[in-house]
This record gives C-alpha cells, structure tokens and sequence, in this order.
C-alpha cells in the first residue's frame, strides 16, 4: 500500500533562510564593536552587555510562558534587543540599568504590542530613550580615560571644544559601550550590506541627510572636520546601521525608506544642535519609529504596468 | 537589445542538471489516454465522439466550442472507451474522452501531408493552428489561434519565442532547441509571414549558453538574421512571466488588464512555436509533448516526447519509477506546479514535467510571524507590497486587497520563496484573488441582469419567465465569505 504524499500549495521550495539567521547576522555584525567596548571599557562592560541580553532573553521567555504565547526565545530577536541596548549604555552604569531596560524594552514595547514584527518603536531605542529622562545621572556615568574627562566628544563639540578626529574614528574615546568605535560599527554595517541583511538605502539616506542639514545648519559652515566629528560621535553610526534599519520600525516601501532616513537625518540634526542633550540619535530614531505607518501609507507603489495611470 | 530585466524576481535553486543532458526520447503509452474537453482557458471543447466510436491519430474529438476554445485531438488509434469526468493535475474534475489505445497508430486522413508556406495566406495559417488545437504550451493555455488574431496585424511590432524555461527542474524547452532548432525557426518563420510589420526575439536566460549558441548558429545558416534574433535574459525566476518578459525586450510595461497585443507583442512559447511549425508545416496536429520526469525520488530522469492524454503513472514507470518512497510528487515546477495526491492523472496539453521530491522541501517549515524585513516587496516582480497584502487577505479585507493591487499578482511564488517568517503568502493571494474574481464575475451577472430587466418591463412580454430569472440571481449574494484561514 501506497503511502500519503504530501500536499501543500506552491511554491514548493523555499530559500534556506529564516528569522533566525537573519537575527543572528545583525548579532555578528554588532559583535566588533561590542568586542572592542568591551576591550576598552573593562570586564565591567561586558557585565553589563551579558546584563542586558540575558534579561531581555529571560523577559522574552517568561512573558510568552505566562500568557501561553509559542516562545519565540530561539528567533535570536530579543538577543538584538538586549545586545543593542547593552550597547547604548554608559560603561560604569549600575548593573540594574540594563535589567531595567531589557525589561522595559521586552516587555513593554515588544510583547504588549503584539510581539516581533508588531512593535511600533524600536525596543532599544525605546527602553534608552525611557533610562534617560528617568536615570538622568546614571545614564551619564562616562569613564574618563586617558586623563581625558567624562565629556563624551559630542558634548564637548558642542560646548565648542576641540576633538581628536582619529581617535574618534577607532575608537579611542569615551561614550556608550558599543557606539564609540565607528570603525568597528561601519565594518558590521558593511556584512551586513553583504549578506543583504540590510539594503544601503536608509544608512547611506541617512548619513547623507544629516551631513546636509549639519553643512546648512551647523553653523560651521564646510568645516568637514566638524562635520566627520559629528558623523563619528554619539549614537549616529550604530544607530544608522543597526537600528534605523530594523525591519520592524523602518517602511517597507522603497520611497517611504528613503523618506524616512532623510526625516532622520534631519530630526538627529535639530536634536543634536537644539536639543538639551548633545545625543540625538535615540529620540530622532523613536519619534520617526512613530511615523513609519504614515509614510507607508502615502509610499505605496504603483504596480507594474500602473505607472502613471489610473488605478484599475 | 536588450532594457536590462524587470526589478524582482528570485533565483531558486535550479536543478537543471539532472535533466539538461538527457535527449528527449519517444514514449509509446500502455493504458488508455484521456483526453479531458477542457485543458485549455476558455469554454470547454464539446465532445463530437461517442463511446464506441473508432478513432484515428490525429482526428479531433473535441470540437472548439464558442470564440474561445480549442480543439481536443486523439494522439492515437484506437476505440472511444467512454466518456467521463476525470481529475486534472490542477485539481480540476472536467468531462474526458477516454480512448482505449489499439498501438497502431493510424493517422487520421490528411495527417502528416506537408505544405509550402509560400503559397498559404493568412487565413490558411490560422485555421491550420486552430483545427490542431494549438494552445499556449508554456502553461496557460490560452488558444493559439486567438493570439495569433489580434484585430490589426500591422500593429504588431515583436513575436517573441518565450525559451526563458525559468522554472527550477524544467528543461523541456531547452532540448527542443538543441534538438530540434530549425522546427522552432520554422515556426517562427509562419508566426512573422501573419505579422509582416514583427521582428522574431527568441528570449532564452543566460544559464543556457547551448542553447543560445545551437539558435544563433540556425539564424546564421539559414540566413534568418533579418526577421530574427536571439535576445538573452539574466537568469532568474520569473524571467519567463509574459509581461515581465515583454517589460525586458521591449521596455513596454502593461497591467494585467492588458495584452500582449496592447503593447504590440505576440508572445508563443518555444513549443507552442514548435507546434505552430508543425501544425502549418507538417500537418501535425498537437499529439505530443514534451515533459521532464525529474527530481531526487526517480531511478532515471529524463525528458520524454509523450502522447497527449498518457496517465502520469505510466511516466513514472517510463523514468524506472521512485528510488525510495516520494513526500512529494508534483505536476509542473516546484515554484508553481501543483502537488499530486495520485499518479493517476492524465498528460494535458499544458504539463511539463513531473517532479518527484523524496523529501518534501516545505513539509516542516513552521510559519513564524511577520517582521517586516520587506524581502518580498524586493522579490515581487509586479511591485507588490505582499506583506500588506497578507494582512489583508488575514482580516478577509478584500476591499483593501484590492487597492493594494492584489489582482495583479500572477501567483509566481517569489514572495513566499524568500519570506524569512515562511508564511503561506502565495497560497492566501490565490484564495483572496479567486473570491475577487468571484464578486466581479456575480456582480456583473447582477448588473446584466438588471439590464435584461429593464428591457423585459418596458416590452412588457413573458413577465412569467422574468421572475423566474431574477430568482435565480437572487440566491447568489452573501456566499463567499468563507474563505479558510491560510496558516
């Protein structure tokens, strides 16, 4: 007797990878500048890092266990989560701050909101943007290093000091853990370019849209060392590469990512030279997050053999 | 030449190699053949056999039956068994002659007598492609010789060969032409004298230099480079989707509300070429075609000239039958063909090939959840946004389905290939798009039949009869809502 063949509609085959891989990807790509955080920042750095994921993991868990949920533990996205947090941490912040956050970023901005793929802002993004106006004073708990002082470069750019460009370019300098060492960052945006993780349009977009509006508005005029300063400094590297690109909180239309990565560039702009804060990356990235159902919406495209006609 | 490919598209594994060095050989069918009346777009052909009936090679069973429609032809000899309803690869039950065969393969009278093309007009030639039931061998089926009549002949600027083959496994077309290139040319050629305004692009993908080198070398010794050239195609899936194809040649774009012929193209595939040569040339009827049995669960793959109307099954004992017990067997390629629950269909106009997966490829792939990474909106080769489109299809919004251009998706398969989350996307845009079609198609019987209405009331004739018709329409709303849940 015959045995039962399978049926399913087509297509019958199906590319090799998943969510899964995907996710891991980002977490390799962030790994050399977690790496060299770590190395420049002390064991304490890592403490932290470990912190963050392995409570943004166990929130992940617990939440998806408690209301009966498939526990998506394994899909490797709250491992980004809590790593790109970790990240975007002072390095001599107490130890609580992460656990805090990877909980708030987990629970509040992921899970309530319907989970991976549902979240309106990005996790991260969300749960620093919540440390900061929250811990004020232990969100600023920079190292100094090197007899230089705890003024991170882009608060002493702003207050009109000099910086050492190539320093800041390696890394070499003080800042979150994860953001200091744009090297580090462009090399995993790069993979990430490569494995096609992410598609150059919002970083390149949003680099390019910041430089712009720093050459119009920064009051500098061409000053291209100020201007490489600011590129390098803060959050701007990762937050280009690893966190405006997040699949969740970045539009899926072709028009609406460039929209959005030039309204980033742009909102990091105004933050940066209006804000209170010298950083800008975190809330520019947020409040855009917000409007990525709205350029989507104005961004759809016209299908093949539409163009310039009607709809049918 | 050349407008650069269409944006999308994906590239699967090919799976080319296990069949594309496999000539194509005969295969003389054991059992009875079937024939089902309607394996082509358009109304069904209508039976002009009974059972009992003594028939010859050649000889049209089926007659093409209103505007659309094609002819049905015996590709043997031998003794109508019945007529019944039998299942199609595609799932679809349709009224099918079945012959009983007696091998002798006598040819119906006028089979197989040649002709000059020189001396045949216009008019010659279509009733040639119509009376040999020519379809669109590449899969739809459309009726040739309604392609071929496309209003004003003058208007038509390319007749474009379509050998991109882009579906994995299938290498059919690509050993008709290392075969048989100068049928194809010939074809060709009869296709150009309808249309004297055309120039002749054979578009073959890139992955068959062989191939491209085999028409090139025909081109040049017949001295054909006039009305005729090989274009070639980036490899990649679909390449060979109509108005992609178009899009690539000629840089014209048209929606799916549109024809070939809008954009002054006529676009055959290889064989349905092949066959035109034939049926005008030759005399030849569509009797065969060509199918590759293919796939890890069969002792020897190949590619088989088979008779129209030969059972699967037979096909599979052809290739030396499966190797272990197949997951998966299905009609067609793996990016659109249809699984198989039973080897007992019959070989229509339109099959291909015959995959045999050993393991089922998507059997325990398990649908995880959206994270918009949008590599399906790149994928599409309609410039869909499939993401949306699923949420629609998930809230059974049809309406917005719709505005998202849902009705031009051809269905191709590249979104659910590359979906990360592995979701059903393809198969729940097939269901949304046949409950549209559904609600047009009712609410243009609804719009007729007010008209009729209308007319009847002010003639004021057979008020009897009207009622009755407006009964009848009155119990089509609301059905239709029930479709399942895709995941």
């Amino acid at each position: 007797m015959r045995e039962l063949w399978n049926v399913s509609s087509s297509p019958h085959v199906r590319a090799w990878d998943g969510t899964r891989n995907l996710m891991l990807d980002v977490a390799l790509a962030l790994m050399p500048a977690a790496a060299f955080g770590v190395y420049r920042f002390g064991l304490y750095a890592l403490c932290i890092l470990v912190t963050a994921v392995g409570f943004a993991l166990l929130t992940e868990y617990t939440y998806e266990a408690c209301v009966g949920k498939e526990s998506t533990l394994w899909d490797g996205s709250a491992l980004v989560t809590g790593l790109l947090l970790g990240m975007n941490l002072p390095p001599k912040t107490p130890l609580w701050i992460p656990m805090l956050g990877s909980i708030f970023a987990i629970l509040i901005v992921k899970q309530l909101f319907g989970g991976i793929g549902q979240n309106v802002v990005n996790p991260a993004m969300a749960a620093r943007c919540f440390l900061l106006i929250s811990f004020a004073e232990q969100m600023n708990a920079y190292s100094e290093m090197d007899g230089i002082s705890g003024a991170t470069p882009l608060e002493m750019l702003k207050n009109g000091g000099a910086v050492d460009l190539p320093a800041m370019f390696t890394g070499f300098t003080t800042g979150s853990i994860g953001e200091i060492s744009a090297l580090a960052l462009l090399a995993g945006g790069i993979y990430l370019l490569i494995k096609r993780v992410i598609d150059w349009v919002i970083p390149v977009v949003y680099l390019g849209s910041f430089s712009l509006f720093m050459l119009l508005f920064g009051g500098r005029g061409a000053d291209l060392t100020y201007l490489a300063a600011q590129l390098c400094g803060g959050g701007l590297m990762i937050g280009a590469w690893f966190m405006a690109t997040d699949y969740a909180t970045s539009p899926v239309t072709e028009k609406g990512r460039f929209l959005y990565a030039v309204f980033l560039g742009m909102l990091t702009g105004i933050f940066r030279l209006w804000g209170a804060s010298a950083g800008g990356v975190s809330y520019a990235l947020v409040t855009a997050n917000l409007l990525v159902p709205l350029i989507e919406k104005i961004t759809i495209p016209k299908a093949f053999g539409w163009e310039g006609q009607k709809d049918g | 030449m050349g407008y650069g490919s269409f944006r999308g598209g994906v590239h699967p594994f090919r799976g080319k190699d296990i069949t594309k060095e496999k000539a194509i050989s005969e295969y003389l069918p054991q059992g009875d053949l079937v024939y089902p009346l309607s394996q082509h777009i358009g109304a069904p052909a209508r039976a002009v056999v009974a059972a009992g009936d003594e028939v010859l090679a050649g000889q049209i069973i089926g007659e093409a039956d209103g505007l659309v429609s094609a002819n049905v032809i015996s590709s043997v000899s031998g003794r109508v068994r019945t007529i019944e309803r039998r299942m199609l690869a595609t799932g679809v039950i349709s009224d099918s002659v079945i012959v009983e065969n007696d091998r002798e393969y006598r040819p119906a009278p006028g089979i197989g007598k040649s002709r000059d093309p020189e001396g045949l007009t216009k008019e010659e030639i279509r009733t040639a492609v119509k009376n040999a039931g020519i379809v669109g061998l590449g899969g739809a089926g459309f009726p040739t010789h309604v392609k071929l009549a496309p209003g004003d002949d003058g208007a038509i600027d390319y007749v474009i060969v379509n050998a991109a083959e882009c579906e994995p496994y299938l290498t059919g077309d690509y050993r008709l032409m290392l075969e048989e290139p100068e049928e194809i040319l010939a074809g060709l050629q009869v296709l150009l004298r309808l249309f004297e305004k055309a120039k002749g692009v054979i578009a073959i993908e890139a992955d068959k230099p062989e191939a491209i080198k085999k028409i090139k070398a025909v081109i040049e010794e017949k001295s054909l480079s006039q009305s005729a050239e090989v274009c070639t195609l980036k490899t990649k899936y679909p390449q060979g989707a109509e108005r992609n194809l178009i899009f690539t040649i000629t840089g014209r774009r048209l929606n799916s509300q549109k024809l070939p012929k809008d954009a002054g193209c006529i676009v055959c595939n290889t064989a349905t070429v092949h066959g035109v040569g034939q049926a005008v040339l030759k005399g030849l009827p569509l009797m065969n075609r060509i199918i590759t049995v293919t796939g890890d669960g069969i002792a020897n793959p190949g590619n088989f000239r088979v008779k129209v109307g030969t059972n699967y099954g037979e096909l599979i004992e052809a290739a030396g039958g499966f190797t272990a017990q197949p997951e998966k067997v299905i009609a067609g390629g793996p990016m659109m063909g249809m699984a198989l629950t039973v080897p007992d269909v019959p070989v229509t106009k339109t099959s291909s090939a015959l995959l045999v997966f050993r393991k089922d490829p998507v059997a325990h792939v398990k649908p995880g959840s959206c994270i918009r990474c949008g590599r399906c909106v790149k994928a599409c080769p309609c410039r869909l946004l499939p993401l949306k489109m699923w949420q629609a299809c998930k809230h059974y919004n049809l309406d917005l389905f719709q505005r998202l251009y849902g009705m031009e998706c051809y269905e191709c398969g590249s979104c659910t290939f590359v979906c990360p989350a592995r979701l059903s996307l393809t198969q729940s845009f097939k269901q949304a798009r046949m409950m549209v079609s559904d609600q047009r198609k009712r609410a243009k019987t609804t719009v007729s039949d007010r008209k009729k209405q209308q007319s009847s009331r002010q003639r004021q004739k057979d008020s009897q009869a009207h009622t009755a018709v407006t009964g009848i329409f009155s119990g089509c709303g609301g059905a239709g809502r029930d479709m399942a849940e895709s995941e």
